[in-house]
């Protein structure tokens, strides 16, 4: 990294996050969102009976996050899939998200915070947990299942020009860059993007204005997972299809999970002083590892947002497991593989079990040692 | 209309004047903080932040200890520390958060490996992050009698044996004609040149990894003047111009410098920044031989002083070489390498001007030009010796 010895206010960017979403208040007349008073509390995550990380040979942070303050949570977006509002228009199934941008500071280690630009959605379990739009990073996972019409009604509370570009399939007008279609919607103004869900698969979103670089390092990304429709299918196809859509019974028996594998250069050198699965360094770290029923199966989807380095990875210990690259297909695209590497945009489907394995800490991480050291280094709590 | 202005002021009691502008300031102050007409600008203000690791040691095996000032205008919080690109848990006294000029000290548990380069990167709270540079890792002197031993000897290798071996040259120089006395005259005015160059530069270079509120540079250049100053008052009063005084006021000048020098180099060896060991002190000697002929020579001018004289002077000169090395090692403090190297280069400027002198007195007594081609021949000599053998210690 390279020393730079001038300092950049992250205090005004605070400033315009809060009039954002005073602005969006008005813009959108959101409602309030009806849920039990319980909600509004976090979720109980183990952070470590002591309160302290515990020890990994001297290595890691000082200190914990707040995540109150960020307002969003490693553990709640980890299994957080934002199935937006669905409704029938004419017999055809419209699955529809009312969506920001908005500029906000979150501390991405202990104590240092970033300045970032985020998406937040209406239907976010964080959002939902708080009766109001929390932005999160990585932006909320949207859920679907193929061959839905997707709508995602899109408002810029953000102090730049942002858009939303999805990967799947879908018309040019739609495809949220420059210049094409509505292009950049700037400030205050808002766009609604709409489409078919296609193909199935372990997909991501991000913003595509320009410059490019910094809109997605800043934050505007997230998951964007399309279930198969079994229906679409026969025989064992059929059968793993089901285990793969989130609205059939056979979905419950596996533990899915989302991780958006992403950096912060926190000093806009051009390099990464923070790498981190779902944006807090060593988030899931010792003191507060990801629990694991290990009969459980477990299903992993995992997204590479990494700006600047162009590749991320991940690697579990002690197991190995199958994957699907883009998540495209019900057969997987490697067996028997303990890593993988992905470039930026590139995602995939990591299936595995601990079943007679010994409980335990199952330490995962991306192998480059460097990015694990700088945060990206996990921790699976197996549980009998 | 003057007449009624004098009327009026002389009324006033003199304390009342004296005092009047700097209740007007008081007041232009107040009016700034609760007014605060610059509002206009502070929108797009950052908060500067400015930390400078001061010294990076090596305790023992396994730990590692830096301290830190705050040399901006805003406090500084210190979120985290990176080692080798890892972040790694470490404890800060007294606080994280630095005020304008504080200080803070940070120890690691780290598996440091000697003899390799450590890259140490403090990250703070807006994500700005300030590298302390670690040439190579070393274990940091103990403050045990026998480093202590240790460094002082290095002093004394570098400082005292090669002034005095360079003052033994002074039978020879006795020996010698007037003409070629001087020539050895107008060398040590050309190796007191290079010093003072040499002197300044170092001054410099250290005032740089100051923070920018102490003005390293400004320091350098008043410290010097200063010293100049002082020191050619002194003389005057003393009566000054005698071949002894002048000798001792260069035993002084070089002592200064030899100070400034132990210094650095006690920094070096406590910080493995000198690799070259035993090169670089051999260097040292063969350096500062010279620095006894330059002492040596003005004592031809005048009777044979006793030898307690010579070692006196030799220990004016070559002394301060320890007390640097030691301060170097165990507590270095670049605003007193600064202030110290400057104040030395001024001594340095007030012997070259108070051997000058004697060159050119000698030289019109005798209806002769100062600057003959002898002399001229000595001056380069004496810049051309330090220059060549300042090779050996320059990396």
């Amino acid at each position: 990294m390279d020393e730079s010895k001038k300092g950049v206010s992250r205090r005004d960017f605070l400033r315009a996050g809060s009039i954002g979403m005073a602005g969006l208040a008005g813009i959108t007349g959101l409602r309030a969102l009806a849920q039990p008073a319980t909600a509004n509390a976090l979720p109980p995550f183990q952070e470590g009976d002591d309160g302290n990380i515990h020890d990994h040979g001297g290595a890691g942070v000082v200190g914990q996050v707040d995540h109150e303050a960020n307002g969003f949570h490693p553990h709640e977006i980890l299994t957080d899939f934002d199935y937006g509002e669905v409704k029938e228009e004419n017999g055809r199934i419209v699955r529809e998200w009312n969506f920001v941008a908005i500029d906000k500071e979150f501390e991405i280690a202990p104590g240092i915070y970033f300045p970032g630009w985020v998406y937040g959605s209406e239907t976010s379990a964080a959002s939902r947990r708080a009766s109001r739009v929390v932005g999160q990073c990585p932006g909320p996972t949207l859920r679907c299942v193929e061959g839905e019409l997707l709508r995602l009604n899109f408002t810029n509370a953000g102090s730049h020009p942002h858009t939303i570009h999805f990967h799947g399939i879908h018309s040019a007008f739609m495809d949220g860059i420059p210049g094409v279609g509505r292009g950049m919607i700037n400030t205050g103004e808002s766009f609604t993007y709409e489409f078919e869900a296609k193909p199935f698969g372990c997909h991501l979103y991000h913003c595509h204005a320009v410059p490019l670089k910094r809109h997605i390092h800043k934050g505007l990304y997230g998951a964007f997972i399309i279930d198969p429709d079994p229906e679409k299918y026969s025989g064992e196809e059929q059968e793993i299809a089901k285990t793969r859509n989130h609205q059939y019974t056979e979905n419950e028996a596996v533990n899915e999970m989302v991780i958006v594998m992403n950096g912060f250069d926190t000093n806009f050198d051009g390099d990464n002083e923070v790498y981190a699965a779902n944006s807090i360094a060593f988030g899931y770290g010792m003191a507060s590892p990801i629990p694991i029923q290990r009969d459980q199966r477990q299903r992993l989807y995992l997204i590479n947002a990494t700006e600047f380095d162009p590749i991320n990875s991940i690697h579990i210990h002690a197991n190995f497991f199958d994957y699907y690259d883009h998540g495209t297909t019900l057969k997987p695209t490697l067996t028997t593989v303990d890593t993988i590497m992905q470039c930026q945009a590139q995602r995939g489907i990591l299936e595995f079990s601990f079943a007679d394995f010994e409980p335990g800490l199952y330490m995962f991480h991306a192998h480059q040692s460097e990015f694990a050291e700088l945060g990206w280094m996990s921790f699976f709590d197996v549980r009998a | 209309m003057e007449q009624t202005a004098t009327t009026l002021t002389s009324r006033v009691p003199k304390w009342a004047l004296a005092i009047f502008p700097l209740v007007l300031v008081i007041a232009l102050i107040v009016l700034f903080f609760l007014l605060n007409p610059l509002a206009f600008f502070t929108g797009a203000f950052p908060p500067l932040e400015e930390l400078t690791v001061q010294r990076v040691l090596f305790p023992e095996d396994g730990r590692i200890q830096l301290s830190v000032i705050n040399g901006g205008p805003d406090p500084v919080t210190i979120a985290q520390v990176l080692v080798d690109d890892a972040y790694w848990n470490f404890e800060i006294t007294p606080d994280n958060t630095l005020g304008r000029l504080q200080q803070a000290t940070i120890d690691l548990n780290y598996p440091w490996v000697d003899g390799e380069p450590l890259p140490i990167v403090l990250i703070t709270a807006t994500g700005i992050t300030f590298e302390a540079e670690v040439d190579v890792a070393v274990q940091s002197p103990q403050t045990s009698a026998a480093t202590f031993v240790a460094y002082g000897l290095l002093g004394i290798y570098v400082g005292v044996i090669p002034v005095a071996l360079g003052m033994l040259w002074y039978p020879f120089l006795r020996r010698i004609d007037r003409k070629w006395v001087n020539a050895f005259l107008a060398l040590t005015i050309g190796l007191l040149v290079f010093l003072f160059v040499d002197t300044v530069l170092e001054a410099l270079e250290i005032a740089e990894e100051m923070p920018g509120v102490f003005q390293g540079i400004p320091i350098v250049v008043f410290g010097t003047l200063f010293a100049l100053g002082v020191l050619l008052a002194v003389s005057r009063r003393e009566g000054g111009g005698s071949p002894l005084a002048i000798a001792t006021f260069i035993a002084l000048g070089i002592g200064l410098h030899n100070f400034g020098e132990g210094l650095a180099i006690g920094a070096a060896f406590a910080t493995g920044a000198a690799a070259l060991g035993s090169f670089l002190v051999v260097g040292f000697t063969l350096h500062n031989i010279t620095e006894g002929i330059g002492i040596a020579a003005p004592l031809t001018q005048t009777e044979r002083p006793p030898i307690r004289t010579f070692i006196l002077l030799a220990l004016l000169a070559g002394a301060p070489a320890m007390l640097g090395t030691w301060i170097g090692g165990f507590a270095f403090n670049p605003f007193l390498a600064t202030l110290f190297l400057s104040l030395g280069a001024g001594a340095i400027l007030q012997v070259i001007w108070e051997v000058g002198k004697l060159l050119i007195n000698d030289a019109q007594k005798r209806n002769e030009a100062a600057v003959s081609w002898l002399n001229f021949a000595g001056l380069t000599a004496g810049i051309l010796v330090m220059y060549l053998t300042a090779f050996l210690v320059k990396f």
